[in-house]
């Protein structure tokens, strides 16, 4: 099996005193769909922020392409070619549709103090990247805050696809879709897998998980419960696991670390 | 390219936009409207001289001086921070141009990059504690208000021996190849040879009774277009829409926030400092009340421009036209018989009205309910 693209090892991260993450190992390789499940406030939005730069880990390392690495911020980690949905989006609702799609990244034309801001090409990226994930746009031009709580969601989605190129990172990203967005999602996540990527997936959706997830990591209280591959559990074992975060902690002795 | 802007694929559920209300959506429109009214005011009580030419560069000179502020004070404003300090800011750096040309004798190429620089520092530590500390840069910039008017009146008494007035700068620059573009008029050659071909009035000895285009008119069209150009053709003027919008969003997106919100705070000051050096020269002198309460103006006329207080949403257009309005009102006054205090009570009820206005705009823009 090929190099993980980033791994991460035992990255604790506290916030004052709290203690969001305790020793959490995670790695994603080129080609496959990594799940990572867990409870409400298990740690997973916490970790993927750590992933993409948005926090630097307390403790822990991360290796990206074989080499150590610490992202100072979501444009560093951008840069190597990290993209990321978080749970909120990262939209801005007082601005455009096409102008969310490209910030932060804007595509320039023109040449020394004539370098612009290439409009006409951002809004034909952003209609013809909406509708192939199943949306019509009334038109690029529209305000972010106008969309529905599903197209915002999207938009989102679509973005990070558009742009990364090695690790795609979608936190909860079908929690509002309705389903055929939500087919469209899991194909797109299958297209970019079977091109390479690297992608990351956070759901609460077990069936969600299964369809298309290589290999799975439950997530409790911060720590990793244990990484199963495809086959290796079922669904009702993995429903079991994310639910019953609690006894589970318990059970997991007698699982002998299998799950 | 396949599908631009516009021209999206016809949909049931749109009903057709009519021209009103998609321009009911931009920014500026509240602020071109409140032209059209204050020149429709004016035109009805004011002396007809006031739009000969003559008195329209009669209003767009003070109209321009408060621009080059607001201006760079909507900038900031889109970008979600308030500058409190730039009219303490002019007297500051008026205070700084002045010992450069006075007290060090220095000439206007090294005078005018050491103020600006000097401003842009200050801009640049106002941004620093808002950023580090995550207080509202409103009540950073407030003790900086009275912390750089306060310097200007030490610094001005140490400088002049306990003076409030550095005086001296008219002879200091009087032979300076570069006082003509931060002070005086424009055009003057074009003038002269239109009076003398009988397109202008001229005084009895055959001068034009309009000499030229003050100097500040021309940095107020040119930073106007600037910005706008900056604010809707870079990626630097989504950075600035995305910083005001949500800071966190913009980051999390890989916006270098920081970066744009310091160099907003930079700008900012370094607009107040060209103003003081334009003023300063033209003045002659400078002292320490000079852009008293300038900051409020530049905000209110950001404001009117429809900038939102909350950041995020506005136009340079817009700052441009709510200047304008400003000067129309302070000068037009003169113009008729009424008392020219009615200018605070014209400012309140203008500034209140573009809150209101502009929160309606916002609720359309977002389609909030
Ligand atoms: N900035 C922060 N400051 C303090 N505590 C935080 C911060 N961010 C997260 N936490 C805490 O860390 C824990 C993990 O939060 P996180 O958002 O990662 O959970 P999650 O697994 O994504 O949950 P959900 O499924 O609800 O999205 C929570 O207890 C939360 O309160
Ligand atoms: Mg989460």
């Amino acid at each position: 099996m090929s190099d993980p693209i980033i791994q991460l090892d035992n990255i604790e991260k506290h916030f004052g005193n709290v203690i969001a993450l305790n020793g959490v190992s995670f790695d994603v390789r080129a080609g496959e769909c990594h799940c990572l499940l867990g409870d409400n406030g298990a740690g997973k939005s916490t970790f993927i922020k750590t992933m993409s730069g948005v926090h630097q880990p307390t403790r822990g390392s991360i290796t990206f392409e074989g080499k150590p690495m610490s992202f100072g911020s979501t444009r560093e980690a951008m840069e190597a070619g990290i993209a990321t949905v978080f749970q909120d989006l990262a939209m801005i609702p007082l601005m455009s549709v096409a102008r969310n799609f490209f910030m932060g990244r804007e595509p320039v034309k023109g040449w020394g103090p004539f370098r612009r801001f290439d409009v006409d090409h951002a809004n034909a990226v952003t209609m013809a990247e909406m509708k192939k994930m199943g949306i019509n746009l009334r038109g690029a031009d529209q305000a972010v805050g106008t969309l529905s709580g599903g197209e915002r969601q999207t938009v989102a989605i679509a973005r990070a696809v558009h742009f990364g190129a090695k690790v795609l990172i979608l936190d909860e990203p079908t929690s509002a879709l309705g389903v055929r967005q939500t087919s469209n999602v899991l194909a797109t996540i299958d297209k970019v897998r079977k091109a390479g990527v690297g992608v990351v997936f956070i759901s609460h959706n077990v069936r969600h998980a299964m369809a298309v997830g290589d290999r799975f990591t439950v997530l409790n209280r911060g720590k990793t419960l244990g990484t199963a591959k495809r086959g290796e559990i079922t669904a009702e074992q993995l429903q079991d696991l994310m639910a019953g975060g609690q006894e589970l902690a318990q059970l997991e002795s007698t699982l002998g670390g299998t799950v | 390219m396949s599908t631009g802007a516009g021209n999206s694929i016809a949909d049931e559920r749109i009903k057709t936009e009519p021209l009103l209300s998609r321009l009911m959506k931009r920014p500026e429109l509240g602020a071109i409207a409140g032209v059209i009214l204050v020149t429709l005011f004016f035109l009805i009580t004011a002396d007809s001289s006031m739009f000969t030419l003559s008195g329209i560069l009669n209003f767009l000179s003070p109209a321009a001086q408060l621009g080059i502020l607001a201006i760079a004070a909507a900038l900031l404003m889109i970008g979600g921070e308030f500058d409190l300090s730039i009219g303490s800011m002019v007297a500051f750096a008026g205070m700084i141009f002045g010992a450069c040309v006075v007290n060090a004798d220095l000439p206007l190429i090294v005078a005018i990059p050491l103020t600006l620089a000097f401003a842009a520092l200050i801009g640049m530590a106002n941004g620093l504690v808002v950023l580090r500390t995550g207080l509202p840069s409103f009540i950073v910039t407030l003790a900086g208000l009275f912390m750089l008017r306060g310097l200007s009146l030490v610094g001005l008494k140490w400088l002049t021996d306990g003076s409030t007035q550095l005086r001296g700068i008219r002879e200091a620059v009087a032979d300076d190849l570069l006082t003509p573009l931060f002070a005086g008029d424009a055009f003057g050659g074009l003038f002269r040879w239109a009076a003398a071909n009988g397109y202008l009035d001229t005084f009895p000895n055959g001068d034009p009774t309009v000499p030229g285009v003050p100097v500040e008119i021309l940095w107020f069209l040119g930073l106007a277009a600037l910005a706008t150009w900056v604010l809707l053709r870079t990626p630097a003027g989504n950075w600035i829409f995305a910083a005001g919008g949500d800071a966190n969003a913009a980051a999390n997106s890989g916006v270098p926030v920081r970066r744009v919100k310091i160099t907003l705070f930079m700008v900012t000051a370094a607009c107040a400092a060209l103003l003081a050096i334009m003023q300063v020269i033209d003045a002659g002198s400078t002292d320490a009340r000079r852009g008293f309460q300038k900051e409020f103006e530049a905000i209110i006329a950001a404001v009117i421009g429809g900038c939102l207080l909350t950041g995020g949403y506005g136009s340079a257009i817009g700052a441009f036209f709510g200047s304008i309005i400003f000067g129309m009102v302070v000068i037009g006054l003169t113009y008729t018989g009424f008392d020219q205090d009615w200018f605070q009570v014209f400012l309140g009820a203008m500034l209140l009205l573009a809150v209101i206005f502009n929160n309606a705009i916002r609720k359309r823009v977002t389609g909030e309910r």
